[in-house]
């Protein structure tokens, strides 16, 4: 490996060939600023355009400051990151960004985590010393997420997640100069767009000009109404999460507070996700067990490999690029769904409240959930199975409105019947997870025996593809896991062209999996977050008394006591759903 | 999700276009180029068959055709307009005559006269900067020119 030596704020350094200053910067815990860079290093993301000039730095002997982020490091070269020349510079590329921006902070959703707001303080920024000419464009609402690009600052983050990442193409550049904007195409509607709400695009916007739509005054309004019984349940993402918002470090494992907040709130019941991720497992891999079982004995029929349907945003992708395999993927539904179907049938039952009577909200790491709870294949006369979804986000702001010390709450635990799960169930949080559960129960279903060791660690990592194999007792299952949706788009396409021999397929739109959801607190492109969480999300499996879905009592007895048994009609009445082509046509007249 | 509905011999006249650049994405510019060409300007529909010939995003063709200023979205008129905004004519008044052009033809840049006979644009330098300012009614070169000869101009076409 070749090195080249440099000197940057007079402390030398040795960096391979090819590192840019800005990485070199950083080895020297030198933090250049930067705003369009944005780089999820195992992740394999990266956002380089090197438009925005923020990270500019002085180079000795060159005419014009170069752009640190897009610059290598040469042989002898002295840079200089903070020289006058430098400061002045940055806080001029800032200054000319803020004058065609709307200057409403005070009631921007962004507020607080913005990363424009934070570069114009830790520049100095007092006054904007320019009127430029400023782009007006509608609010676009659609189901998840709100466009507010009189913000965007063109920095393509969004962009990149939506094409390069997702390969979903909703998002484009349009236009040019004052009026240059990212937006779907035509300008139209983000709902009538390819997008998958996935909402990864939310994660990378600096600004405000992509957030969530915001749907805690509903969950306030219904608090409030003494005519409502509220029950809410919380995903496994969010707890490993949420005390990000609270200032714990990345990776804080926050359970036991969450209950305790969800309580505090005024929810009447708080359950978990992780109930229904059990009983998902119990149906999805009753399903597998059933398409592998009739394909081994030769029944040409069955549709394999099986792919998980637990990711909103994935269905959605699939609905809409994979219109020609809908019926590969498991018909049963999320967990967020099954949970709001049990939750006003056998649970309004059990308390004796009518259907509409009950209020389910959900709090999830993901924006495409609040889309999924509002598909009408999920009401029942009007009624949807799950009211409200919120963000890990929005749970905290609801949190800290309410007055309550988040880091001072007690321990608590989560209500029977909906809230008792094993850490199968918690490990659906992150790539791998959903299908590693499948496998503890698949295993011990499909072999008759049981598992010695429940972690399959074949199964876990950050690879954006995965391939493995899984022995079930002498047959091979063989299994792909995908996060992201472009490494979700290889697989299926192999699939579809018959490249690949596999049983089951798990996919997750986001990378990392749900720890990475458009929901989730802002990392800011810092992949260690991710990384933390992933960790914290499997210690919390570990540290659960049962970790197979199987063993749950609570998800035994729904079965004994209402749905019979798994793929039973009821079970297939409630917890299975189907699927819709959603793709362009063209036509012609 | 939804449908593109476009008459068949335009669709096929499009997918032609496509299959000459081989539905190669990476000369959407060119094939955009020829589209225009053939249909004298990009409609929505056209740009959501070309997206799908060239396996594309349409938000991308999209982005391309708003880029570039050549392209267009609204029918050209029968005689098309352009006035040079290159360094050269703008220092020498192109503004004054891209002014008179709209008050006289009563549309701003980028619009078609209700008649369909005009056209307004502005382009950056078609190479006759010695003539500054600049202005193309079709393919003829009007050079040298004042804010007074515009009434004429648009005389000769009506």
């Amino acid at each position: 490996m070749e090195t080249v030596n440099l000197t940057i704020d007079n402390r030398e350094i040795g960096v391979a060939k090819g590192t840019t200053i800005l990485q070199a910067a950083k080895q020297l815990g030198i933090e250049i600023p930067t705003l369009c860079y944005y780089h999820l290093e195992n992740l394999d993301i990266e956002n380089k355009p090197g438009g925005c000039r923020v990270c500019v730095v002085e180079v000795e002997e060159r005419r014009n400051l170069a752009p640190a982020c897009s610059t290598n490091c040469e042989e002898g070269m002295v840079v200089r990151t903070h020289s006058m020349r430098v400061l002045n510079a940055r806080r001029t590329v800032v200054e000319l960004l803020l004058s065609d921006h709307p200057a409403d902070c005070l009631v921007c959703a962004k507020s607080g985590h913005c990363e424009l707001q934070t570069l114009a303080q830790k520049l100095g920024v007092r006054e904007i010393a320019y009127q430029g000419e400023q782009s007006h464009y509608r609010k676009d609402l659609s189901p998840s997420i709100v466009r507010d690009v009189d913000k965007c600052v063109m920095c393509r983050r969004c962009e990149t997640m939506c094409n390069e990442v997702q390969t979903v193409g909703a998002l484009s550049a349009v236009n040019r100069g004052f009026n240059a904007v990212v937006s779907p195409a035509f300008e139209m509607d983000l709902e009538k767009s390819p997008c998958t709400f996935c909402g990864q695009c939310v994660t990378a916007c600096p600004t405000g000009a992509l957030t969530e739509v915001d749907h805690t005054a509903r969950v306030i309004a219904a608090l409030a109404d003494p005519t409502k019984t509220v029950v809410v349940q919380t995903a496994p993402a969010v707890r490993v999460a949420l005390g990000e918002e609270f200032g714990m470090a990345p990776g804080t494992i926050v359970t036991g507070k969450l209950a305790a907040a969800l309580r505090a709130l005024g929810f009447d019941r708080v359950f978990d996700t992780d109930f229904a991720a059990d009983l998902t497992i119990m149906e999805e891999g009753s399903e597998l067990l059933g398409r592998l079982s009739a394909f081994m004995n030769g029944d040409k029929s069955v549709k394999l490999p099986i792919l998980t349907s637990c990711c909103p945003a994935w269905v959605n992708f699939f609905e809409y690029n994979y219109p020609d395999m809908l019926d590969v993927p498991s018909s049963a539904k999320s967990p967020q769904q099954m949970f709001g179907a049990i939750a006003k049938t056998y649970f309004a039952d059990k308390i004796g409240v009518k259907r509409e009577d009950l209020v389910v909200v959900s709090v999830m790491p993901c924006l495409a959930k609040k889309y999924e709870c509002q598909r009408e294949e999920f009401k029942t006369d009007g009624v949807p199975d799950v009211d409200i979804a919120i963000s890990t986000r929005e749970l905290a702001h609801l949190i800290k409105q309410s007055n309550i010390d988040f880091a001072d709450l007690p321990e608590e635990d989560f209500d029977h019947p909906l809230g008792e799960s094993t850490g199968a169930a918690v490990i659906f949080g992150v790539t791998g997870g959903v299908i590693e559960a499948a496998t503890r129960t698949a295993y011990e279903l499909f072999t008759g025996k049981t598992l010695g060791k429940v972690e399959f660690e074949a199964l876990r990592g950050m690879d954006g593809v995965r391939v493995a194999t899984v022995d079930f007792d002498g047959t091979p299952i063989r299994i792909g896991i995908a996060h992201g949706l472009g490494h979700a788009r290889q697989l299926l396409d192999a699939v579809r062209h018959n490249e690949l021999d596999l049983h089951a397929i798990e996919v997750m739109a986001c990378p990392g999996g749900c720890i990475g959801g458009g929901g989730q607190p802002y990392h800011h492109g810092n992949a260690a977050i991710l990384e933390a969480r992933a960790k914290a999300i499997y210690r919390e499996d570990e540290g659960k008394a049962l970790r197979k879905s199987h063993e749950n009592e609570y998800v035994k007895r729904l079965y004994e006591e209402f749905l019979r048994h798994p793929m039973s009609e009821k079970a297939h009445h409630l917890l299975h759903t189907r699927y819709f082509d959603h793709s362009d046509t063209i036509e012609a007249i | 999700m939804k449908r593109i509905t476009l008459s068949e011999s335009k669709v096929n006249a499009i997918r032609e276009i496509c299959q000459a650049y081989n539905n190669d994405k990476g000369e959407v510019i060119n094939v955009l180029h020829k589209v225009q060409g053939a249909f004298g300007y990009l409609p929505e529909a056209v740009q959501e068959v070309v997206a799908h010939e060239l396996n594309m995003p349409v938000a991308h063709v999209y982005g391309i055709v708003t880029f570039y200023s050549f392209f267009s979205m609204v029918p050209k008129g029968e005689h098309p307009i352009s006035i040079c905004m290159g360094t050269a004519c703008y220092v020498r008044g192109a503004e004054k005559v891209l002014d008179e052009f709209k008050r006289q033809l009563k549309i701003n840049v980028g619009e078609t006269t209700a008649d369909g006979k005009f056209s307004l644009n502005c382009l950056r330098c078609v190479g006759a900067c010695g003539l500054a300012p600049v202005a193309m009614v079709g393919e003829k070169v009007y050079g040298r020119l004042t804010p007074d000869q515009v009434k004429d101009i648009i005389a000769e076409y009506k």
